[in-house]
């Protein structure tokens, strides 16, 4: 009945943090312990993503859009997933989205070029210009020790480990989910190699907002250190590379046109030096194709000979545009609505 | 049957270690080749008033030795036991203690009434002992019963009452045997023993009478009854009369109204007269009115105005004449009272009492308080300046800061000069209440500190001064330093305020550590811990330097405590508490350094030394290990990641031995807590040791030794083993999954009506999920398909938590990871098992609408795992 036991003397209270010591050791662990998990989920679903195209038709939208190859910008998924997915203006969110998300989002971010129609203006002193390598045109992400490229569509082309940033479970790359690298590759399959066009995001850090000048700056110096470039390896398990950028004076447009490069080219892309990277068309990216720097400009049968006649693959706009299905694609037409609806 | 065993129970308690131990391994031989015998035996001694009393006091405590026990496991084993003899010799057994009860050696009565009560505990309830009451109230109600029976009997009875339930009799014989006790505590009885029995059979027999004091008439009786006796003669009843009042008002504080006014005289006339051990008893009846009243005010629910238990405002209410009582308790301190801590007295109760005032009622306290302090603090009596700051501290807790900080601001210079006051005990006094303040009214990071830039120094510079004076004074200035850098953490930029004064207080810090002018360690550890907090809340960009020259230091008192003489026990048990404190200070550093990249290499530096310190520390024991050291590595592991495995090998025996300590269950904890961070740190280099690891973990889970409270954890671990293995968990799945599965099972029987086991259930279901989750995801890339057949099992186990109500937010985010990670490891495979289900749709409905972006982000990722399940072909 000694009730004073139950008071503690509050005068007296001795300083003992052991319980508070156990208590903070308990949650740093449970915070590791949540992370690991965390790290073990995300390396999980990015492998699933990954799965061979036969798994993926259950998706219709994903179906659709093989399908209708000809129709690229028709937008067809439902008006939800658009909602959802234009709220994330965040590469970092980006780089975290999987699956047919993350198919979605990447299927609107590259910045595609317009037809070179006529000469800009301060084309010598504002514009670069690179001999284009043939290829399919590609984001490559790197994050959380993998590397995953993805076509103009959004699906996967390869998953693969790399030398870049978080590209690969390696020893010496930090797993941490701020590093990751989103490029702007075309792959060139006859050497199996990624050539780095552009740069949107380089070790965690957004090169968005940044102009093509910092940007290629960027690109060209940090590639090269990560080893990259390197020739293949258990951890690398593509080469990358860079294309040679020239100003637009004579000089580069000569060296462009006519100059060796180690791919097969697909015509010229003029980038103008002050552009933020952008999602779509821009007329600040310009393409010229003729038969000396690409072998896409007129069809040809087995033998190489030239048809009498050219195919074109039209698109026909949701609006009533008709377009070719060029990358870029030419809007020449417009289909009156009742012409539409007998088709 | 009965044995003699008069000399064995004598030479048990033989002050040669030798005979004792014989005589003691006699005894167990007799009770286990025959336990009713034995039993027998002893109560036959018992009962012999010509037997010593040593002898019979001992039989009495292996008799309810062998019908009780603390641990449940061990209880009912002994439960058992006794049901299953003989009934004859039973009752033989029940007889000569009951007869016991009329002898005249008291010790042997009153050890009787202790056997009885534990074997009524056990036969009432089963309806196996009903002439027990009966023979019980004879006693009482008979003529020319001797007063030492009748007293014996009380004792009996209030001891029987507070084993049993009043359920287990009928309402008649409650009332009966309420009636006898009260009985013997009335003004009419004329033997002050018999009352004073009565008064503290009563005590026990509170919580029995429970229908009674539903009853007004039969309550109203009690009461007068109780407060009659606390006006009796002796101090003995008043005081067992007290304590009457004080237990009821924790068990029937509704019902109280009624007779406040009258205990109110009682209490108020007790403290300022009655003797100091009956004045201590009313104090606590405010003290723990307060108690009841701070609790309802806590889980008072404001929009359900008829709340079911009413809070009657008593403290409110006796306000005005309860504080000016208080008050004046705090005049009568003991000349020595700050050195002896065992110390309690009517000033010690008088300010916990009126401390816990003030946080009932808050502002209201602070009126009737100040005039005092003003009055005393002056005052050339140092009991007045003393009582004046006590009383002052006493209330920093409770009223609003609007309402204190004026006060403080203008008290603090008058308590920082107080420090050098001429007595010892206003120091003292003075120095807790301004680590009160600092702990109350310094709270940067929310805006509001009676510290500021400009009296900073002053403080800082009066509370280093004073550190170096005597051992209980310097030990409360620690107290200060340690809430003044508390209130600096997270605080922004005003934590760099300290930052120029760290140097200083560190050094000060050590320099008090290093003191041998104390009588015990708590000085020291007061130091070494207030250096904890002072490492642990800096600002570590500005303080990393002092911080990375203090390691070498602490290292070197950690080397130094092996070098110690170890004579005695005592000796080691020094040793033990400095190691303690000093790897205590160790685990905080590595932490505090690890945790940003520019210095974290120190740590690494450093930790070759580290570990062999603490190997060294593992070495000073035999068959424990240091728990502090553990917690050290733990967080050492964290620090070095990979490279921790060159200390494995050696390390790993003490890591077994934490891990197979039962009795000190935090050390076990501690341990399990160690193998999750070396798994993270290590992958799969942990393999070689998992084995091991792993039997021991699954011992810990079997035993029923072990306390509780470190099966959740050890669930938690297999996890973290498992996603650190991968594939090579493959081997423990016979034996992990099938703990996994039943404790599960436990989980669904659950008592939920008990809020500590809500609370146990919940630990426990989280740990579970995570054990499966590590398992899923390790065995994701190789070995999904051995998940398979446990699949259903853990399906249903979240279906069973996710429509619990009960079930808390860490819960819900490890049920909804884990059901991600079987759609993620199985793929198409669960489409079978969720297809009749619906259950996981309405989780993660409810986790989507969740204001917690982790659960959200979880259940996404969830549901886009099993779509992607739904997804597959095949």
């Amino acid at each position: 009945m000694a009730t004073h036991e139950l008071r503690r003397p509050f005068k007296r209270p001795a300083i003992s943090d052991q319980q508070r010591r156990r208590e903070i050791s308990l949650q740093r662990q449970a915070q590791n312990r949540r992370d690991a998990q965390h790290q073990a989920r995300c390396l999980a679903s990015t492998i699933l993503t990954l799965q061979p195209a036969q798994y993926e038709p259950a998706e219709p939208d994903l179906q659709l859009q093989s399908e209708t190859e000809l129709i690229p910008e028709l937008e067809i998924e439902s008006q939800e997933h658009r909602r959802d997915l234009r709220d994330i203006d965040d590469v970092r969110q980006a780089s975290r989205l999987k699956g047919v998300e993350a198919r979605q989002w990447f299927a609107k971010q590259l910045m595609l070029p317009e037809w070179m129609i006529d000469v800009p203006e301060r084309l010598n002193t504002d514009w670069y210009v690179f001999a284009r390598p043939a290829g399919k045109r590609c984001f490559v992400v790197s994050s959380n020790g993998t590397t995953i490229s993805r076509l103009r569509n959004g699906s996967m082309l390869h998953r693969f480990p790399s030398a870049l940033p978080s590209g690969a479970r390696t020893s010496k790359s930090s797993h941490s989910g701020q590093s990751y690298c989103i490029l702007d590759c075309i792959f060139h399959e006859p050497d199996q190699t990624y050539y780095v066009i552009d740069m949107v995001c380089w070790a965690g850090m957004s090169l968005y907002e940044c102009t093509t000048e910092f940007r290629f700056f960027w690109l060209n110096s940090k590639l090269v250190e990560t080893g990259a470039c390197d020739a293949p390896s258990s951890y690398h398990k593509f080469r990358f590379s860079t294309v040679p950028i020239y100003n637009c004076d004579q000089e580069g447009l000569n060296a462009a046109y006519t100059g060796p490069v180690p791919y097969v080219k697909d015509g010229l892309l003029f980038c103008n030096k002050h552009a933020h990277y952008q999602s779509g068309n821009t007329p600040l990216i310009l393409v010229w194709k003729d038969e000396n720097c690409s072998q896409y400009v007129i069809d040809t049968d087995s033998k190489g000979q030239v048809p009498n006649k050219q195919q074109v693959v039209l698109e026909l706009l949701f609006d009533g545009k008709l377009a070719t299905s060029d990358d870029p694609p030419v809007i020449f037409g417009c289909l009156n609505e009742d012409f539409i609806q007998e088709v | 049957m009965a044995l003699e065993i008069t000399q064995y129970l004598l030479a048990a308690q033989s002050p040669d270690a030798k005979i004792r131990t014989e005589a003691e391994s006699s005894l167990g031989q007799f009770r286990d080749q025959n336990l009713p015998g034995f039993l027998l035996s002893l109560s036959v001694e018992l009962s012999n008033d010509g037997k010593p009393t040593e002898s019979r006091r001992l039989a009495g405590i292996v008799l309810k030795n062998s019908l009780d026990a603390k641990e449940i496991a061990r209880k009912e084993n002994l439960i058992q036991q006794w049901v299953s003899i003989d009934i004859s010799i039973k009752s033989q057994i029940k007889s000569f203690i009951l007869n016991t009860l009329g002898s005249s050696v008291s010790d042997a009565c009153h050890t009787a009434a202790q056997v009885i009560a534990k074997i009524a505990s056990i036969e009432i309830p089963r309806k196996e002992w009903p002439e027990l009451i009966g023979l019980l109230l004879g006693n009482m109600t008979q003529p020319d019963i001797p007063a030492s029976l009748k007293q014996a009997t009380l004792e009996t009875l209030g001891y029987v009452c507070e084993e049993i339930s009043h359920h287990d009799l009928v309402q008649d014989e409650v009332n009966a045997i309420l009636t006898a006790v009260v009985q013997g505590m009335n003004v009419t009885e004329q033997n002050p023993e018999v009352r004073l029995a009565a008064t503290r059979a009563l005590y026990n027999a509170l919580d029995f009478a429970q229908t009674n004091f539903e009853n007004e008439m039969e309550r109203s009786y009690i009461m007068k009854v109780i407060c009659d006796a606390a006006l009796a003669k002796e101090t003995e009843i008043r005081q067992a009369a007290f304590e009457c009042l004080v237990s009821i008002v924790s068990t029937y504080y509704e019902v109280l109204e009624p007779y406040m006014q009258r205990i109110f005289e009682l209490t108020s006339n007790a403290v300022k007269g009655d003797e100091e051990a009956v004045a201590l008893q009313a104090v606590e009846f405010w003290s723990s009115i307060c108690d009841e009243e701070m609790e309802l005010q806590d889980y008072e629910v404001p929009e359900n105005g008829d709340s079911s238990a009413p809070h009657s405002h008593f403290t409110e209410k006796a306000l005005p004449t309860l504080v000016p009582m208080l008050l004046e308790t705090l005049l009568k301190q003991d000349e020595d009272q700050d050195q002896d801590d065992g110390t309690w007295n009517l000033a010690m109760a008088g300010g916990t009492c009126l401390c816990l005032v003030a946080r009932t009622v808050g502002d209201a306290v602070v009126p009737l308080v100040m005039p005092f302090v003003e009055a005393n603090i002056s005052n050339t009596d140092w009991r007045a300046r003393e009582a004046a700051t006590y009383a002052f501290g006493s209330i920093l807790e409770g009223p609003s800061t609007e309402k204190l900080s004026p006060m403080v601001n203008a008290g603090l210079d008058f308590l920082l000069n107080a420090m050098k006051d001429a007595n010892g005990h206003v120091k003292d006094t003075t120095a807790w209440t301004l680590s009160r303040i600092f702990e109350l009214l310094h709270s940067p990071a929310t805006g509001f500190s009676v510290i500021t830039v400009a009296n900073l120094q002053r403080i800082l510079g009066t509370l280093l001064d004073s550190i170096k004076d005597a051992p209980h004074v310097a030990e409360k200035v620690c107290g200060a330093i340690y809430y003044i850098a508390q209130g600096y953490e997270d605080a922004g930029t005003s934590s760099s305020l300290l930052t120029p004064f760290l140097r200083d207080i560190i050094t000060n810090l050590i320099t008090t550590a290093d003191r041998t002018d104390s009588s015990d360690s708590k000085l020291r550890s007061s130091a070494y811990e207030t250096l904890n907090e002072v490492v642990r809340c800096s600002n570590l960009a500005e303080t990393s330097q002092m911080i990375v020259e203090l390691l070498p230091v602490i290292m070197s008192k950690l080397e130094q405590t092996s070098n110690l003489q170890i004579v005695s026990s005592d000796d080691r048990e020094k040793q033990g508490d400095l190691q303690a404190s000093l790897c205590g200070v160790l685990q905080v550093i590595i932490q505090k350094l690890s945790s940003a990249d520019e210095t974290k290499h120190i740590v690494l530096q450093a930790a070759d030394q580290i570990m062999v310190l603490f190997l060294n520390v593992f070495a000073c024991r035999s068959s424990t290990v240091h728990e502090e050291a553990m917690l050290a590595i733990g967080a050492l592991a964290y620090a070095t990641g990979p490279e921790f495995g060159k200390y494995m090998q050696e390390f790993y025996k003490y890591l077994e031995m934490g891990l197979q300590n039962f009795e000190e269950y935090q050390v076990c904890a501690i341990s399990v807590g160690v193998v999750g961070d070396i798994s993270r740190a290590l992958d799969d280099k942990v393999l070689p040791y998992c084995d091991g690891i792993m039997t021991l973990l699954l011992k810990d889970l079997s035993s029923g030794e072990l306390h509780r409270s470190v099966k959740p954890p050890i669930f938690s671990c297999f996890g973290d083993i498992a996603l650190a293995i991968g594939e090579h968990f493959e081997k423990y799945i016979g034996y992990a999954l099938p703990m996994m599965q039943s404790a599960s099972e436990v989980c669904a029987q659950m008592d939920d009506n008990d809020e500590e086991m809500v609370d146990y259930g919940n630990q426990l279901r989280r740990s579970i999920f995570e054990a499966y989750s590590g398992i899923l995801q390790g065995f994701k890339n190789s070995k999904a398909d051995l998940m398979l057949p446990h699949a259903p099992h853990l399906l249903q186990f979240i279906e069973l938590v996710a429509n619990d109500q009960h079930r808390d937010e860490s819960v819900t985010k490890a049920a909804v990871a884990v059901l991600g990670d079987l759609a993620d490891a199985l793929g198409s495979n669960i489409k079978t098992m969720f297809k009749d289900r619906t259950f996981f749709t309405e989780l993660l409905g409810e986790c989507l609408q969740s204001d917690d972006e982790q659960l959200k982000e979880t259940a996404t990722w969830t549901q886009g795992m099993i779509g992607r399940a739904f997804s597959v072909c095949g």
